[in-house]
C-alpha cells in the first residue's frame, strides 16, 4: 500500500511541475489561471492522495481524505472569483495580434 | 520508518519549497493584482501539501492534518474578500 502511495506522490509531483512552468511561461490572467485551478488542482489530488494511501488503514488516511476534498472544492472556487472579478473589472483577454 | 522513505519524503519537500519559489516570482513580477492573487492561491495549495508531508516525516500526520485544514478555510475566506473586493471596486 506504501509503495502505490509513494507511485501517486510521483505522479502529482510531475502535474505541479507542470502547473508551475505554466504559471511562470503564459501571458495573461485568464491562461494561467488554467495552470492554477486545473493542473494545481490534479496535482494536489494525487499529491494528498499518495500520503493518505501511505498512512495504511487508519484514521489519518480519513483525515487526509477530508483536507482533498476541501482542496479540491476550495481551489476551482478561488480561481473562479480572481477570474471573474479581473473580467468585471475591464482587463482585456491576450490575444496574438497587439492593439 | 527506512533511510531510504525519509530521503524520498524530504526530495518531495525540497522540491515543494522550490516550487512556492517558483510562484513568489509571479507574485512579485505579476503585472496585474488578479496575478498576485492567483499566485498566492497557489503558494498555499502548496504550503498545505507541505504540512501533510511534514507531518509525514515526523510521524504525527493526526496534528498537522488538523493545522492544514484550518489554513485551507483561511485561504479560502481571505481570497475570496480579496477578490470581492477587487470586482467591487472596478478599475483593475
Amino acid at each position: 500500500m506504501s509503495l502505490v502511495g509513494i507511485g501517486f506522490i510521483l505522479v502529482g509531483l510531475f502535474f505541479v511541475l507542470v502547473a508551475a512552468i505554466g504559471v511562470v511561461r503564459l501571458p495573461d490572467v485568464y491562461t494561467r489561471s488554467h495552470a492554477v485551478g486545473l493542473t494545481d488542482s490534479v496535482g494536489a489530488f494525487f499529491l494528498l492522495l499518495g500520503l493518505a494511501l501511505y498512512q495504511g488503514l487508519s484514521t489519518n488516511l480519513v483525515k487526509i481524505l477530508v483536507v482533498l476534498v476541501l482542496l479540491y472544492l476550495l481551489n476551482p472556487v478561488i480561481t473562479h472569483a480572481t477570474v471573474r472579478a479581473a473580467l468585471r473589472s475591464g482587463l482585456k483577454p491576450w490575444s496574438k495580434e497587439k492593439p | 520508518m527506512t533511510e531510504m522513505k525519509v530521503l524520498f519524503f524530504l526530495f518531495v519537500l525540497s522540491a515543494l519549497a522550490a516550487l512556492i519559489g517558483v510562484y513568489l516570482y509571479r507574485v512579485i513580477r505579476g503585472p496585474t493584482v488578479f496575478d498576485r492573487v492567483l499566485g498566492l492561491n497557489g503558494i498555499s495549495t502548496k504550503a498545505i501539501i507541505l504540512l501533510v508531508v511534514i507531518g509525514t516525516v515526523y510521524g504525527r500526520v493526526d496534528m498537522f492534518v488538523d493545522i492544514s485544514t484550518g489554513y485551507a478555510l483561511l485561504n479560502l475566506v481571505a481570497a475570496l474578500a480579496i477578490a470581492k473586493y477587487l470586482e467591487e471596486r472596478g478599475s483593475a
